[in-house]
């Protein structure tokens, strides 16, 4: 496309052609009106005047006779101006004036009437003129009439006006619209560049804002928010994959290793199926890593909301207690629960379930070593959250690491000799953020609090469904 | 037990078939939606295992499209989108029961048997279960061993009654975290392994062959030892 086509298909250009017809159409409308007053007013004087002559004559001839009509209008005929006079007699002969008999003679008494007519003395040209004939008593008549030639001429005037006008609101217009949608083509041209720059790879750049404060201004930076928001995702995205090539090399190399290690030296069918066997739970503790990092990617990206629902997160919180409290008791920990009733979230149940079981475990896996250690669990309401805390008396976490052990795979030094993925805190968190929620992780002298805050639900009669939260 | 396998990946439905009838099921196959769902609707089959993601139909279409027409086949989704949302989505669409992709066979054998004993099975309206000398009085809350009551927690009870209602059936644990628990993620940990262990010390107790037996690599069994 070359560069005046595309000028021409801007919306700029459209718009200002459109209103150069719609203008165009209105300067029109008001010459022509303007050419229509001025013609009637004039031919309005017109008709006073020939009114008047016609009274003046027909006193006249009332007084003295032919004779007199005769000479006034000879006395008439030389003095300046446009007015025009015919006198014939019964038989049709001219007796005064300065008009030949016109061809269309106006009908005796009727009005006054536009016509040609020629003068005696220039008997070749034709011109226009108002005309009236009356009849007088004796048969005589008279044409009387005034020359509009001036009034044609004005007529043309108008005419040209509107012409030359219309020319230059044409051209005005059209270079206008072409300059308009210069400028704003020029301003698309360079948000596209800019686009396709960071199409390319340029992902910091961001589309020039003017400051003028027009559509295209906040077309921008609507789209400046948008390319933040992808920014963010990428820079997750690119988290997971650099996680998930770090961390996950190493229980690969692992399986392949035993793998590797049972086709070369296993010599019985039993050492086959032993190395089968510990290579099968290998690769279902990756299985389960991977589940957990989709899950949190997932999170992360937003949640659809339609598998989302109100629940009473007291229920979940006694389930996952109850779920544990064998758990607890075989190493010899108490489980203790502080539940109030009637905790109801919006949100996913199963997803719930899941972050409870992940800080459980937690606890009693790096919280409550010793004997006749204990884990609280309690689920209250705090303002217009729900939380439910996950406590223990174990070691718990240095102030510095507090924030970094809700990343992905972070593993404390402590806890590295023990089993686990080091996904479990921020699949917690990310389930919290799923439910408007966040996770705190506390102090809790001695050990580890973790409180997971969620938005109640919104109750406002006992039956109706709790208003969603914006996806 | 007659299965049909709709699924497109030939390597994994010829694994299927293989496995299947190598425990004694007979097994066929269908490669896209479409000839799944003709197979589906003609075939008297007792389980539908279908792929997500098929050509021509796909999965999901084709079980809404089963169910229209009334043929009630239970059918168990696979899928290798194993999100909350999705699983969910298989079920309202009609499916009986979903697994994602990686799966374990021995968790999938047990699902489809599960599933197939649902629909054959007047067992739902017994309300006694026995397995040996051990007896789950659904309506009375009662069990006996030999007779003699022996007193249950309520999870330990449901956990016994649904591995007595798949008596001679494996249970995995990720079914009893969905059925007893209600809950549908990975326990991940041991947790229904000490639950397990704790059911086991009340009704196994001084009994020289156990009823409830552990099934290495897939789950639980609750059968009388001594057929």
């Amino acid at each position: 496309m070359t560069a005046l086509a595309k000028l021409f298909r801007t919306t700029a250009f459209k718009l200002s052609a459109v209103y150069l017809v719609l203008f165009a159409f209105g300067a029109g409308i008001v010459l022509t009106q303007v050419g229509a007053r001025v013609k009637a007013v004039l031919d309005e004087q017109i008709a006073q005047t020939v009114d008047s002559e016609i009274r003046a004559l027909v006193e006249q001839y009332a007084e003295g006779g032919v004779r007199q009509l005769v000479e006034a209008v000879e006395r008439r005929v030389r003095e300046p101006g446009g007015s025009l006079y015919l006198v014939t007699s019964r038989g049709g002969e001219e007796l005064a004036g300065n008009v030949a008999v016109p061809t269309n003679m106006p009908a005796a008494g009727g009005d006054l009437v536009e016509t040609m007519y020629r003068r005696r003395d220039e008997m070749n040209e034709t011109r226009h003129a108002m005309m009236r004939m009356f009849d007088l008593p004796g048969g005589f008549r008279v044409l009387i009439g005034h020359d509009i030639e001036d009034h044609e001429v004005l007529r043309g005037i108008l005419r040209q006006a509107l012409g030359v006008s219309l020319f230059w609101l044409f051209m005005i217009g059209a270079l206008g619209g072409l300059f308009m949608a210069y400028r704003v083509l020029e301003r698309v041209d360079v948000m596209s560049a800019s686009s396709r720059r960071i199409m390319a790879g340029a992902l910091d750049e961001r589309l020039v804002v003017s400051g003028a404060g027009d559509e295209l201004d906040r077309l921008a930076t609507s789209l400046n928010a948008m390319l933040e928001r992808i920014g963010e995702l990428m820079k997750g995205l690119r988290e997971v994959s650099d996680n998930i090539a770090h961390d996950l090399k190493t229980p690969l190399t692992r399986l392949r290793n035993r793998a590797e290690d049972a086709a070369r030296s296993a010599s019985s069918m039993e050492d086959c199926r032993a190395a089968l066997a510990s290579v099968i739970e290998e690769s279902d503790g990756l299985i389960r890593v991977f589940d957990a990092l989709l899950m949190i990617a997932r999170a992360e990206a937003g949640y659809s909301s339609d598998t989302m629902g109100a629940f009473d997160a007291a229920d979940v919180t006694r389930d996952i207690v109850e779920m544990y409290e064998p758990v607890a008791e075989e190493q010899g920990a108490i489980l203790n629960e502080t539940v109030e009733e009637g905790l109801t979230v919006f949100g996913n149940r199963d997803l719930l379930g899941q972050a409870l079981v992940n800080l459980v475990d937690n606890a009693l896996k790096y919280g409550a070593s010793g004997a006749g250690a204990s884990v609280d669990v309690a689920a209250r309401r705090v303002g217009g959250n729900v939380e439910i805390s996950v406590a223990d008396r174990g070691p718990g976490v240095a102030v510095a690491d507090r924030e970094r052990v809700l990343g992905r795979f972070v593993r404390l030094e402590n806890s590295r000799s023990r089993p686990g993925s080091g996904l479990g805190l921020s699949l917690a968190a990310a389930v919290a953020r799923v439910h408007q929620g966040a996770l705190r992780i506390e102090d809790n002298a001695p050990g580890l609090r973790a409180v997971l805050s969620l938005p109640a639900a919104r109750m406002k009669g006992v039956t109706s469904r709790p208003e969603r939260p914006k996806a | 037990m007659r299965i049909l396998v709709i699924e497109d990946d030939k390597e994994a439905s010829a694994y299927l078939v293989k496995a299947f009838r190598e425990h004694g099921h007979v097994a066929d196959c269908a490669a896209d939606g479409l000839t799944g769902y003709a197979g589906a609707r003609e075939g008297e089959y007792d389980v539908l295992i279908v792929d997500r993601m098929l050509p021509k139909l796909d999965g999901l279409s084709l079980i809404s499209g089963l169910r229209e027409q009334k043929v009630e086949t239970p059918a168990l989704i696979l899928s290798a989108l194993g999100q909350v949302d999705d699983r969910v989505k298989g079920l309202r669409a009609g499916g009986d029961d979903y697994l994602t992709k990686p799966y374990a066979f021995s968790e999938l054998l047990a699902r489809v048997e599960a599933l197939a004993r649902r629909r054959v099975g007047p067992r739902a309206e017994e309300t006694v279960y026995r397995v040996g000398d051990l007896e789950l009085d659904r309506l009375a809350h009662k069990v006996t061993v030999e007779g003699q009551e022996i007193a249950l927690q309520p999870r330990e009870f449901r956990l016994l009654e649904y591995l007595m209602k798949h008596a001679g059936q494996v249970v995995t644990r990720t079914m009893l975290l969905e059925n007893v628990w209600d809950y549908h993620f990975d326990p991940q940990t041991n947790v229904i392994d000490v639950h397990i262990s704790r059911l086991r010390a009340k009704i196994d107790k001084g009994r020289e062959t156990p009823l409830l037996h552990t099934v290495r690599g897939a789950g639980y069994m609750i059968r009388d030892g001594a057929r």
